[in-house]
Order: C-alpha cells, then structure tokens, then sequence
C-alpha cells in the first residue's frame, strides 16, 4: 500500500470532520447539538495531528478540549437550561452582527495571507518536520523533545500562563461567592 | 504514523494485514464474551455474599444467564420518548460502547517481557506484540478515552428529555471530571518511575517485583488510582448516576431493549478494561508473580495467564467492594475527592519527584532528608488549607445564617 495515497486519505477524511463540524457549529440550531460539532472538529484536529506525528498533541487535544472544556459548555448549557433551539431573529445586541461581519472578513483575509505567505513549503516539508529524526524511532522522542523545549526554553513563559490561570480561578471564586450582606433590604438579588 | 506496531514497519504486507484483522477479532470477541462472564460472575457473587442462589437456571450454574439476556434485549420492542432527542437518543449508548472496547487496544495481554526482553512474539515471519498497538501515547489514550465516556452519560441524560435522567447526568459528569484529575495525578507517579507513556515499556520497565509499580511509586498512587476508577466508572459506593431509590436508575432510566443493554455492557466492559489497566500501570501486566517460570508453556503465552490471573483479582475486588460498602452522600463525594484524593496525589507525586532529584542512588540519609524536608512542605499546605477550609466555614456560617444551602445536583 502506498503511504502517500493513505496520507491523502487521511487528511481528507479528517478535513471532511472538521470542516463538517464546523459548519455544524454555526448552523445548527440547539447549543448542545453545536458543542457536539465542535467535537467533531477537535476530533478532526486530532486526526491531523497524528498524522503529522504530533501524537502528544493529539492525545492532549482530545483529553483536554475534547474532554473536558466541551463537557464543561455541556455542563453549562443543561445546568442554565438554554438547551433549546433559539429564534434567530431576535438580535439581543445590536452591533454584535456588523462587527462579527468584519472579524469574520478579517480571520479569513489572515490566514489566505498565512498560506500565501507559508506557500513555498506546501509539498516541502515532510511530516515531522522539527523533530530530531535520529531518535524518532524510540517511541518517547517526541514527548521529551516537547518537554525539554516546554520546561528548558519556555519555562518563563510557561509559569507566566499558570500564574495566570491561577488568577483566573480566583477571581471565578470571588465572583462566584455569596458576600456577607451589611443589610437585610437586598436578600434576593444573590443566586447560585 | 505507522509506527504503532512492529509489524508497520517493514511496509505492509497481505500477511501483517491478515495479523491485524486477525488481532481485532480476537479482542473484539474475547472482551464481548468476557464481559458476558463477568455480568454473570457479579451476579453470582453478590448473590452468594446476600446469601441467596443468583442465577441458576440457564445453562450449568447459570453460566448462560447473560446471553439469554442479551437475546431478550434484542428482540424488546424499541421506543423513544416524546420528548426526546431522536439523533442523540440513539447515539448515546454507542458513545459509552465504543470507548470501553477501545481502551482493550493498547493494554498489552500477553508476550514475554522477562529479564529485559520486549514482549514481540513472532507469528507467520512477522513481528507483532501481543497487544493491538503500542502508539507513543499509550496510557494518554486510556486517559482520553474514559474522558470520551462522559458524553455518554451525559448525552443519555439529556437526550432522554426527561428530569432524573437529565439530574443522574449531571452528577455523573461533574463526578467523572472531578475523579479524572486524582486519576492522572496518580498516574503521573507510574509515568514517573517507568519513564515512558507507551503501555509495552511501562510493562517492561517492571520485571521483578521491587519495579512494579505498586512497590515502585509506593502503595499510595496505586490506592487513589484504584478509587479514581472505581469513581470514574460509577461503580458503587460511588454510583450517584444511577442511585436507584433517588433517581430510578439515573442517566438510563428512559432506556429500554437493545440500548439499555448496550449502557449494561458498556458499563461492565469498562470495569474489565479498568481493571486490564491498572494491572498493566501497577502490577506489571503479563509479568511473572516473583519470577515464577510456568513449565512446558511459552513465555508468550505465559504473559496472557499471568494477566487474566492478575486481572481476575480485580474483578473480585470491584464485585466486592459493590457488595460491601454503601454509596457515598453527593457532597461526601465531591469532599473526597476534591479535598483528599487530589491534595494526597499531588503531594505524593512531589515526593517521588524530590526523591528521585535530590537522592539519585537512593542512599538512606538522603532519602531520609528529602524525605523530611518533603513531610514539613507537606504539613505546612495541610496546616493552610485547613486554616483557609475554618475560615471560609465561618464566613458561610456567619453570611447565610437565615439563607438556606443551595440544594445540591
């Protein structure tokens, strides 16, 4: 079997998912059938990522976006109970269309700029570029150039992000808390 | 990218293609049927610890009572409630289904891995192992299929269009997210001394039993992991998703025939392949018991009856601990884990990490310092988390006086 002609068929096939996931997001009317697209594209994104040899990002991706950040919007859709199919219609913020218009020109008018740009390496490269081919053989290459490059190079940066998503927890924290009330008039205006 | 077993890599063959198909089926089959056994199995041994018969009709001592129910399964009528969602009504029993069977390819169950060797067999001129594939990743995909699983629950839950199935999924979700983080801290100490995701090395890396893992990492990351899965299983004392006298029977309640059978399945499948994989991350897999060498039966085949014994052990104790212990109160759950389980795991894995930089030969004074240095760190943050725990306690009490608590989910 030609490695090549299974590349192709990979690629589509996931690119197929995604871009079906995608579309899906967008266009369908129930949130929760909507988080479920967006799985579908992760899982796309995933797909694309073994393929390119990055086997611990695809793991990562489907563990931590898959698993836990999509269960979390499903969480919040049923605990809120939103999960019904909304008239589009109604714009409850008026400017939200006309600006969402021009990021949507401007994301798309990026990443054709991106590829134009990246034109030249299109068919260059072979998967795997980057990675020490004298050790991909051993099976742990990938993962410890990845952690050698995350906790030698970038160590600073990376501390930066936790220290942030520290931060982040906190304040949810002290937002999400019931404050002592100094007097009785407001009760009702805390919920959960 | 094909690089998950030996066999990809001379190129593919018509006789590797046929070891794969051959290797699918084989596992397909072997878990389908063992799953069969071990309902079967449960019955039986709960019922002999409730002191009653337990099946006994079907076939010798029962044995057939699982696949009689399975073929009534089958032929009940299916329905779907008004007011459920037809797509994912139908989808969901298959998204709890297809994980459980693929966690089964990459748990290594059989192959030699004594005195260092690395557990291929050879069969028709190829090399292959006795697992399906050893990818990179290994135990991250164990770890991001039982993080799939939840969108079983969950979506049955909600698709049922219903309150006690929507109430079961909701508490089971929130339970699994909540066990996922102890299970991988625990298992960051396994990745810790083996030194490698792939489930083969893992395996290799313990071949006498002072490197099992169990012995390796201490016994602590072996017993949050055993009680991690049994949460992320919903396995009793920890089955809130489908407490019966609450929510009659949970997330699966507006299931009926061939669907609730296949959440049945899927739900003691996984207690099987839960159980494959902590023998595999603790016990050594298909590794000897204290380098015992079986007479007259190759090493490959060794491995496999070395693993279905260790395994065996572990049903039991699931069985067991589902005859013996009472379900835990929603908050006691989301207390354990949140506020043991996690702070214990994380604090164990600092102290494998301490020990293994600061006390490389392992001498005694050295690990005694670490050690001890390790302890204070630990009783201090233990010290500030209670403070912090006594302090947000009074807060409450002294805030929400009149206020009721918010009735938990």
């Amino acid at each position: 079997m030609n490695t090549t002609f299974l590349e192709y068929v990979v690629f589509f096939a996931a690119s197929v998912m995604m871009l079906g996931g995608a579309i899906g997001v967008v266009t369908m009317k129930n949130p929760v059938h909507s988080a479920l697209g967006l799985v579908l594209t992760l899982f796309g994104v995933a797909v694309q990522f073994v393929a390119q040899e990055a086997h611990f990002l695809a793991a990562v991706q489907v563990i931590v976006y898959a698993g836990a950040i999509v269960v979390l919007f499903l969480f919040v859709i049923m605990l809120l109970g939103v999960d019904r199919a909304v008239d589009l219609s109604i714009e409850p913020i008026k400017i939200q269309r006309p600006l969402a218009a021009v990021m949507a020109v401007g994301l798309v008018a990026l990443i054709t700029a991106a590829v134009i740009e990246a034109g030249d390496a299109i068919g260059t490269l072979n998967p795997g570029t980057g990675i020490d081919t004298a050790t991909v053989e051993d099976p742990d290459s990938n993962i410890q150039q990845l952690a050698q490059n995350l906790y030698n190079d970038h160590v600073l940066a990376f501390e930066l992000t936790s220290v942030l998503l520290i931060v982040a927890v906190v304040g949810t924290v002290l937002m999400t808390r019931k404050w002592p009330k100094r007097s009785a008039d407001e009760g009702s205006e805390v919920g959960a | 990218m094909l690089a998950i077993d030996p066999l990809g890599t001379g190129g593919w063959l018509w006789t590797s293609l046929l070891i794969m198909i051959g290797k699918v089926l084989v596992i397909f089959v072997v878990s389908l049927v063992a799953t069969m056994l071990m309902i079967w199995g449960e019955r039986k041994i709960v019922s002999g610890m409730h002191n009653r018969v337990g099946p006994n009709k079907a076939g010798p001592w029962g044995i057939m009572q699982s696949l009689a129910d399975g073929i009534k399964a089958f032929f009940k009528e299916t329905f779907r409630p008004s007011k459920s969602d037809p797509f994912l009504y139908k989808l969901a029993p298959y998204l709890m289904f297809i994980p459980a069977f693929l966690i089964w390819a990459v748990i290594p169950l059989g192959g030699d891995f004594t005195d260092g060797k690395d557990g291929t067999v050879t069969i028709f001129g190829q090399v292959t192992r006795v697992q399906l594939a050893d990818p990179q990743v290994g135990i991250l995909f164990v770890l991001a299929m039982s993080s799939i699983a939840v969108y079983g629950v969950m979506l049955a839950g909600w698709a049922s269009g219903s309150k006690y199935p929507l109430l079961g999924a909701v508490r089971g979700s929130a339970q699994m997210i909540s066990y996922e983080a102890a299970l991988g801290l625990s298992l960051a100490a396994v990745l810790l001394s083996s030194g490698s995701l792939s489930t083969a090395r893992i395996v290799q890396t313990q071949d006498s039993f002072v490197d099992w893992n169990l012995v390796a990492t201490g016994i602590v990351p072996f017993a949050i992991f055993l009680v991690a899965t049994t949460a992320e299983l919903n396995r009793p004392p920890f089955d809130l998703v489908e407490a019966e006298q609450e929510l009659v029977s949970g997330f699966n309640t507006e299931y009926g025939g061939i669907a609730f059978a296949l959440f049945f399945l899927a739900e003691f499948m996984n207690v099987i392949t839960m159980s494959g994989v902590i023998v595999t991350l603790f016990l050594g897999g298909p590794q000897p018991i204290a380098g015992i060498d079986i007479p007259f039966i190759p090493g490959a085949i060794e491995g496999t009856i070395w693993f279905v014994l260790k395994l065996l052990v572990f049903l039991y104790v699931y069985i067991w601990l589902r005859a013996t212990l009472p379900r835990l109160r929603y908050d006691q759950l989301m207390d354990f884990g949140w506020k043991v389980l996690i702070p214990v795991a994380l604090g164990w894995f600092l102290l494998l990490a301490a020990l293994r930089q600061f006390s490389p030969d392992g001498t005694f004074a050295d690990s005694l310092r670490v050690t001890a240095i390790c302890v204070v760190v630990g009783i201090a943050s233990i010290a500030l988390f209670y403070a912090a725990l006594q302090v947000s306690r009074r807060n409450r009490e002294r805030a929400a006086a009149p206020q009721q608590e918010g009735s938990p989910v």
